[in-house]
């Protein structure tokens, strides 16, 4: 029993870098398989083949009808399972060192590296930080490559589970007969072969059974809830990325605008839209981005005719420069609402 | 033996999270039960078929008597016992696992000036980890208790209608393919029949203890609760009253002083009827 240390070991490594999910499956994989494999089905199927008796006296013909009832013993056809249902879970852990000790050599020669150029190395490191494997509090990140793996590992899991299931059915299905039998030779006629402890052993047979379904259905849990939270980060970076851009584009699409904004002044004392809407032509119009226009217009309108009502004159009369802060100071000031939700949804990107 | 090391492990991290009866609970798990079902009563129940004797050379005879007799083994029902009265455990600490990282998370937020500043305090643990069993993980706590009661009985009243709780040194036994009425002889009925007791006595003591800590719990939060709502400070939304006890405690009074001196400092003229301070209060400046 002593052999499971080595597997325990590295599972509890891999819990720390689990969902909350992983590990409940962990836990129930070391107490309801491991712990009750060993400590009480070893020794349920511990006397099955000195506790199997046959009708005859005829020698060998015991031993090849054990052998012809039971290919495979239950508790080792439990062992492989275990076994393989935890290797891909070793793999991913794998994978988090291999990306760890990278990160880690890196650093190494970052430090050894000398300054040749600040930028230069300022480039490095910034290129660094944001394939960084580990967040501020140096947990690892569960992103790109490492999310691949995770998500590979549970399909592999869900996978090697069913297929256990599935085998063991069509080995001996769901229960234990007290009596089977046999006629392989030599054995001179057909011959009842009876088990020792059918019962007991079916009552093992339908906890571990159960066991391995709670297990299977954990691991479609977690594919469940790790794509459904994937999927509405993705939609929540994405929305906050168009947010970004589109002061970005507006602030781009005043500064080269500024040379004509005298000329446009001069015109009319109604409040313009912003004009040059070959500006925002540049950019792909998409309903999200042009409600942000939209309602960067109104604010800047509402901005605009506040500051004419003090003394639109003195603004008209000012030069290029100053003017190209107004207004983009505008878009600044204006922005702001929408810098908050972009520092939200940029936060929790960096969580699983 | 070795096997209950991962059990062992994560009840022993339950611990600092338990009530002194919880801890007292797992201590009798741990030593009673544990340790006596593997130092003890499994060599008690090694021999248990081999020494399983019927009087009759019918192969397979035996087999099937035994499983009459004996359809699991005592050894096994007590491993499955031990194993479902501590799930409910496990499932607790789970959850107390989760709230601590969560307000680790929270202090670390706090501690680091670039954070958003977030009106939430830690609610449960303080800096060493301790956490104060009160809201969510009180119910999540009193329901595992709950299950452990239910659970608990359960076997205690399977084993009886299982085995009954003295053990006999022969069973008839008349299934095929005995030929008839055979006589099956049991090993060791008496060393048996002992360790049954036992294992029901400790049995009987956990279940004992889980109602007692349910109880207790029960009584603190309800004494808990009920003495917030006597002590009442007086303020214009509840005066005094001349039967109500004046100032039980020093803390009270200076909880009262605080609320006056607050009031004189709003008010203007300090007047001492209640309704007058009211209108003062409500009307705004």
């Amino acid at each position: 029993m002593a052999d499971w240390n080595f597997l325990g070991k590295l599972l509890e490594s891999a819990q720390v870098h689990s969902t909350v999910v992983g590990k409940v499956w962990l836990t129930v994989l070391f107490i309801f398989r491991i712990l009750v494999l060993g400590a009480a089905a070893e020794k349920v199927w511990g006397d099955e083949q000195s506790g199997f008796t046959c009708d005859t006296k005829q020698p060998g013909c015991q031993n090849v009808c054990y052998d012809k009832t039971f290919p495979i013993s239950h508790t080792r056809f439990w062992v492989m399972q275990i076994i393989f249902v935890s290797t891909p879970t070793l793999i991913y852990l794998g994978h988090i060192l291999h990306l760890v000790r990278m990160e880690e050599k890196e650093n190494q020669k970052l430090k050894d590296l000398p300054i040749k150029n600040e930028k230069q190395q300022e480039l490095i490191s910034n290129k660094h930080k944001r394939t960084s494997v580990k967040d501020n509090q140096g947990h690892v990140r569960l992103q790109g490559a490492l999310l691949r793996t995770y998500v590979f590992n549970i399909i592999f899991k869900t996978l090697f589970e069913v297929a256990f299931i599935v085998a063991q059915y069509f080995l001996y299905g769901f229960e234990l007969k007290p009596m089977y039998t046999c006629d392989r030779w030599p054995c001179p006629n057909m011959v009842n072969c009876y088990i020792s402890r059918p019962t007991e052993k079916t009552v093992f047979i339908l906890f571990m059974l159960g066991v391995a379904s709670v297990s299977l259905l954990l691991n479609l849990v977690e594919m469940y809830h790790l794509g459904f939270k994937k999927c509405h980060q993705g939609l929540r970076y994405r929305r906050s990325k168009m947010e970004r851009e589109a002061p970005k584009a507006l602030s781009e699409g005043v500064v080269p605008f500024v040379p004509n904004y005298t000329y446009f002044t001069g015109h009319s004392t109604m409040p313009e839209p912003f004009p040059a809407d070959s500006k925002y032509s540049i950019t792909e119009p998409n309903s999200a981005y042009s409600k942000v226009v939209y309602k960067q217009n109104r604010d800047n309108m509402a901005v605009e005719r506040k500051g004419r009502s003090e003394g639109d004159d003195s603004e008209k009369t000012k030069t290029s420069n100053p003017v190209t802060e107004a207004p983009v100071e505008n878009q600044r000031r204006n922005s702001q609402s929408s810098k908050y939700s972009n520092n939200k949804g940029r936060l929790d990107d960096l969580k699983i | 033996m070795g096997d209950w090391g991962i059990l062992s492990t994560l009840l022993e991290r339950v611990q600092s999270h338990s009530t002194v009866i919880g801890k007292i609970w797992m201590s009798v798990l741990f030593l009673f039960r544990i340790m006596v079902l593997g130092a003890g009563a499994e060599s008690v129940w090694g021999d248990e078929q081999s020494d399983f004797i019927c009087n009759t050379q019918q192969p397979g005879c035996e087999n099937v008597c035994y499983d009459w007799v004996f359809p699991i083994s005592h050894i096994r029902f007590w491993v499955l016992q031990i194993l479902f009265v501590s799930t409910p455990t496990l499932v607790y600490l789970g959850h107390a696992m989760h709230v601590i990282q969560k307000e680790n998370k929270l202090r670390e937020q706090l501690a680091s000036p670039d954070g958003p500043p977030k009106l939430k305090q830690p609610k449960y643990s303080d800096e060493k980890g301790h956490v104060k069993i009160k809201g969510n993980l009180l119910g999540s706590y009193l329901t595992q208790l709950i299950f452990k009661i239910i659970i608990e009985a359960g076997f205690i009243v399977g084993q009886y209608y299982l085995y009954g709780f003295v053990m006999v040194p022969m069973f008839p036994c008349s299934k095929k393919p005995c030929p008839f009425t055979v006589e099956c002889y049991m090993s060791r009925p008496t060393e048996k029949t002992i360790f049954i007791i036992f294992m029901l006595v400790v049995a009987c003591v956990s279940l004992l203890l889980n109602i007692i800590e349910l109880f207790y719990l029960i009584g603190t939060r309800v004494k808990r609760g009920s003495r917030r709502r006597v002590q009442r400070v007086t303020t214009a939304e509840n005066p005094a009253s001349l039967s109500g006890p004046r100032w039980p405690t020093t803390e009270d009074a200076l909880r009262q002083n605080k609320m006056n001196m607050e009031m004189e400092n709003y008010s203007l003229g300090g007047s001492l009827d209640g309704a007058k301070e009211e209108k003062r209060l409500l009307s705004g400046h």
